[in-house]
């Protein structure tokens, strides 16, 4: 029986497994998780540096850890070739190697747990990490995680074909991987990474029809959109996406259509125009990846200047959790930065230097330049998910519509015919508070699909933010939880269970009284004394 | 019972200043004993703190088959209407089978038949074979089990709207953002709920409010005991729909959604003081690959499948994990309300039972002495040091830095 004062059925007396352990775990090998971990390697710190990369074809096909919307070659298929690709396309990454930091590509952090009050048997920090060979626990001093950027998701009638795909996404296929299957794109956005992401496609070779902007002027800064325009690429300001269309099935995306706005925002008639293409390139936000930041307990906030939620750094990128740094996009994006690496490598270097110095950071926040990003973010959508035919799924993965998000309707396999006296609505839902996305979630199931929410969340917050007319920072991030990155119930198993764990598993809780019936009980509430016949 | 359709108000409309009855807490117990109040024509207010059901109640697996509870049967009467009774889908689905992988396991489901027989509820015993039949999923290595003709599984998050909605369909109001700080009282009567959107006047008063409630009645003069506690759960991607969802076993409880997803939870919970809540959401631990070892024993089929998320809940249980539901001893119009971590699928019931406390002064359908307060007259102060239900390990440093 228990050891008196201990409730063996709780974590107490418990650790979690701990496969490897490391003084500075880097996650991302991009110029700023590659500058930090040299730096730390030089520093005299042991180091593993993880990256995705080459991400497996089964896992790009289900828009994890980007939408890659089918338009990857054959070349993804074979791992080596891929790692291969990898490497040339970085060259820090050697660098890496040749500073003794253990460097493990094709990994995945997929969880990163510290110890908070109320988890507090985590006791020391533990990444969770998986690999083709399978999943590890490693415990370490301090992280760094330099997890990048990925795109906004945005509907319209067509997104759901291959070839629509987003703007990281392409611009990885075309310079990391060297595996990007498409000849003609149109680039949607033209905010300053969408901009880079055309340059870089055209020194791919592949052809860029046009750049898609909603507003009245570019995003992006002026010396990218005229070296865009200096390349041919027709800029289409004050347009929006009316369709993609689709030749043979299986190829999907041949062609897409757009028409101009009014000062109103509001479709002229007439003024369609057809491009040919075979990819669609979604730009209109670069989102900083902060899943293993936000799932860890990492305080965020909604800073339009940085790129939307962002983890609340100090200047050194020290997030509010002890140990816990964030550098490069996934600390935030703007266009300085996306245009010249040096910036994210500085963040990164005095990551290390608060670490290994231990002294509190010194450095100024940089002062940014303001982003309407609320404006910018609810053009798009407002001109694109709403004013479509409303048939599109903001979320694929669940088949949900705008409407059903705005109505809080319950999924359509439910069958469930809604009184037309009892309209449910945001309004009847959310009473006297702001919108919450993950409210909305729980009963419209958008963002509760395999992509685990990658090309929906953002759409799902503007759509709350236009319906209950308050701006994006007041919208909540949507929460992340681990694993990050979809796992499979056979590579979760722990196969190095602890006996502890294994002896006193229980379904809930072991509290003997909690399984008694009332006839078991006595009139005192008590149980009853129990006769061996 | 009619039906009445109001306005439903929005929650801009004026400040709420008094009600009949104020419910504070918005989980499934505290939303469906107003949702019968509202039902019987009585105004009722819900005051929330946060988000209705962002507690245990939209964290849980759904379970319907707590056949222990005196407030099971009449749970077990209700679930199949609940959707047509609230107006919204509640994914309500019946029975539930139990899959045992070892003789201990066995033994406690075993209980159970016994428990349904005695309640006139059918179960039948299975061999792995027929087992295999009834749950595609399932594979060789169990022992057998049970299939249960009681019982069930229904969505949390659904269900708990669902209550929220009916409530304001039948006039009642629920305010969410809304803390209570504290209440005024008067000749032995609580008059007012003291709340971050002001007071709020009342005839009779409602504590429903989770790990909460024990703080709330010692503003009140009365201690309630309730311990909180973290556990955890994973869900998959979609699976080929099983005839029947409710299944678990194998230490897991938890069902397959009516989407497909597997949903499971089981495992060590941890134990934690209630400031330690504050401003914290629950996170998911390794706990999760234990959960995912077990639903690849429970259904090797499903082996393959992908684990999407995880996520965890903060609970209460009481020294002997069982509800309370009774009046308070210290002012005459509160009534108290803990389901001690077994709330969810009997919250059809258990607010049945607390409206006919409010309204009626007794529960007319179940007898309630086995939920009295009073059982815990003379509880040693250190009961929670006494069971063990302490923090783990040394309280960590609070890893904010600012």
């Amino acid at each position: 029986m228990a050891t008196k004062g201990v409730d063996p059925t709780s974590v107490s007396g418990k650790m979690p497994t701990v496969d490897e352990t490391v003084e500075l775990l880097v996650v991302g090998a991009g110029p700023a998780g590659c500058s930090a971990a040299i730096e730390g390697a030089r520093r005299g710190l042991s180091v593993i540096l993880v990256d995705e990369n080459p991400v497996d074809v089964e896992t790009m096909n289900e828009h994890v850890p980007l939408s890659f919307g089918g338009r990857m070659t054959g070349a993804v298929r074979n791992r080596n070739a891929m790692t291969e690709a990898v490497l040339a396309a970085s060259p820090l990454i050697a660098d890496a190697f040749e500073a003794g930091v253990d460097v493990r590509l094709g990994t995945a952090c997929w969880g990163l747990f510290v110890a908070t009050p109320t988890a507090a048997w985590v006791g020391r920090p533990v990444a969770g990490l998986v690999d083709a060979d399978g999943v590890r626990h490693v415990g370490f001093d301090h992280v760094i995680v330099a997890t990048g950027s990925r795109d906004m998701g945005l509907a319209f009638p067509g997104w759901d074909l291959p070839g629509v795909m987003g703007a990281v996404a392409a611009r990885r296929l075309a310079t990391v991987y060297g595996a990007l299957d498409a000849r003609r794109v149109v680039m949607i956005g033209s905010g300053a990474e969408a901009l880079l992401s055309v340059l870089d496609l055209l020194a791919a070779g592949v052809s860029v029809a046009a750049v898609i902007e909603v507003a009245d002027q570019p995003v992006g800064p002026s010396e990218l959109v005229d070296r865009v325009a200096g390349q041919g690429v027709e800029l289409l300001t004050g347009h929006v996406v009316v369709r993609a269309t689709g030749g043979a099935v299986a190829d999907g995306v041949a062609g897409l259509v757009v028409a101009a706005l009014d000062p109103d925002g509001r479709r002229i008639a007439g003024s369609e125009r057809s491009f040919d293409c075979d990819t669609v390139a979604l730009g209109v936000a670069a989102v900083p990846v902060i899943d293993l930041l936000e799932s860890a307990g990492c305080r965020t906030v909604f800073d339009a200047a940085r790129g939307g939620h962002v983890p609340v750094v100090a200047p050194g990128g020290a997030t509010s959790i002890a140990g816990v740094h964030a550098v490069g996009d996934a600390a935030g994006i703007w266009a300085a930065k996306s245009i010249d690496p040096e910036v994210a490598i500085a963040e990164a270097r005095r990551a290390v230097a608060s670490i290994v110095d231990g002294s509190p950071d010194s450095a100024e926040a940089p002062s940014l330049p303001p982003v309407d990003l609320d404006g910018t973010l609810k053009r798009w959508v407002q001109a694109s998910v709403i004013d479509a035919d409303g048939a599109s799924h903001v979320c694929q993965c669940e088949e949900v519509t705008a409407r059903d998000v705005l109505e809080v309707r319950p999924p359509r396999y439910l069958g469930w015919e809604a009184s037309t006296q009892k309209p449910t609505d945001l309004r009847t839902m959310l009473g006297n508070g702001p919108p919450s996305p993950d409210q909305v979630k729980r009963l419209t199931r958008a963002g509760m699909g395999t992509c685990q929410g990658r090309r929906c969340r953002e759409q799902v917050a503007v759509l709350l933010a236009l319906e209950a007319g308050v701006p994006l920072s007041d919208v909540a991030v949507a929460s992340y939880r681990p694993p990050v990155r979809p796992l499979r119930l056979d590579q979760m198993t722990d196969r190095r269970e602890q006996p502890a764990m294994t002896e006193h598993w229980q379904a809930w809780f072991g509290i003997d009284t909690m399984w008694l019936a009332p006839w078991e009980l006595g009139a005192d509430g008590r149980p009853l004394e129990v006769d061996d016949d | 019972m009619t039906d009445a359709m109001q306005d439903r108000p929005t929650g801009t409309d004026e400040p709420v200043t008094g009600a009949d009855v104020v419910v504070v807490g918005g989980g499934a117990t505290g939303l469906s004993a107003a949702w019968w109040l509202a039902r019987a024509g009585v105004d009722v207010v819900v005051v929330e703190a946060g988000i209705v059901g962002f507690g245990a109640s939209g964290r849980n697996g759904g379970g319907c088959t707590h056949g222990y509870s005196p407030l099971f049967l009449e749970e077990q009467r209700l679930w199949p209407m609940m959707d047509d009774l609230l107006g919204y889908p509640t994914e309500f689905r019946r029975e539930r089978v139990r899959i045992a992988f070892d003789e201990a396991q066995m033994q406690r489901f075993e209980r159970m038949r016994e428990i349904g027989d005695r309640l006139g509820l059918r179960s039948e015993k299975l061999d792995p074979g027929q087992l295999k039949d009834l749950v595609p999923l399932a594979g060789d290595t169990s022992i057998g089990g049970y299939h249960h003709a009681f019982g069930g599984h229904a969505n949390p998050h659904r269900t708990v709207q669902a209550y929220a909605w009916a409530i304001q369909d039948h006039g009642g109001r629920v305010l969410q953002h809304t803390r209570v700080e504290g209440f005024r009282q008067a000749g032995g009567n609580v008059t007012h709920v003291e709340t971050t959107a002001g007071p709020i006047a009342c005839q009779r008063l409602v504590i429903a409010a989770g790990p909460y409630t024990g703080v709330l009645s010692a503003m009140l003069g009365a201690e309630v005991p309730v311990a909180p506690a973290r556990a955890e759960m994973i869900v998959t991607e979609p699976l080929p729909l099983m005839p029947l969802g409710g299944v678990d076993g194998n230490g897991l409880y938890g069902r397959q959604t009516l989407r497909g997803n597997l949903a499971y939870g089981g495992g060590p919970h941890e134990w934690f003081d209630l400031d330690d809540m504050a401003g914290r959401r629950p996170q998911s631990s390794p706990v999760t690959r234990g959960i995912a070892k077990r639903v690849a024993e429970l259904f090797p089929k499903a082996a393959h499948a992908k684990v999407i998320r995880s996520w965890a809940g903060f609970i209460e249980n009481t020294p002997d994990g069982r509800p309370v539901i009774d009046r308070l001893p210290t002012v005459d119009n509160v009534v108290v309300a803990t389901m001690s971590s077994v709330g969810f699928g009997l919250s059809p019931a258990s607010g049945h039972a607390i409206q006919q406390l409010v309204t009626d002064g007794a529960c007319a359908f179940t007898d309630l002495t086995t939920f009295s307060l009073s059982r815990f007259d003379g509880l040693d102060p250190n009961w929670r040091r006494e069971l063990g239900w302490v923090r783990s390990g040394p309280n960590p440093e609070s890893p904010d830095v600012g």
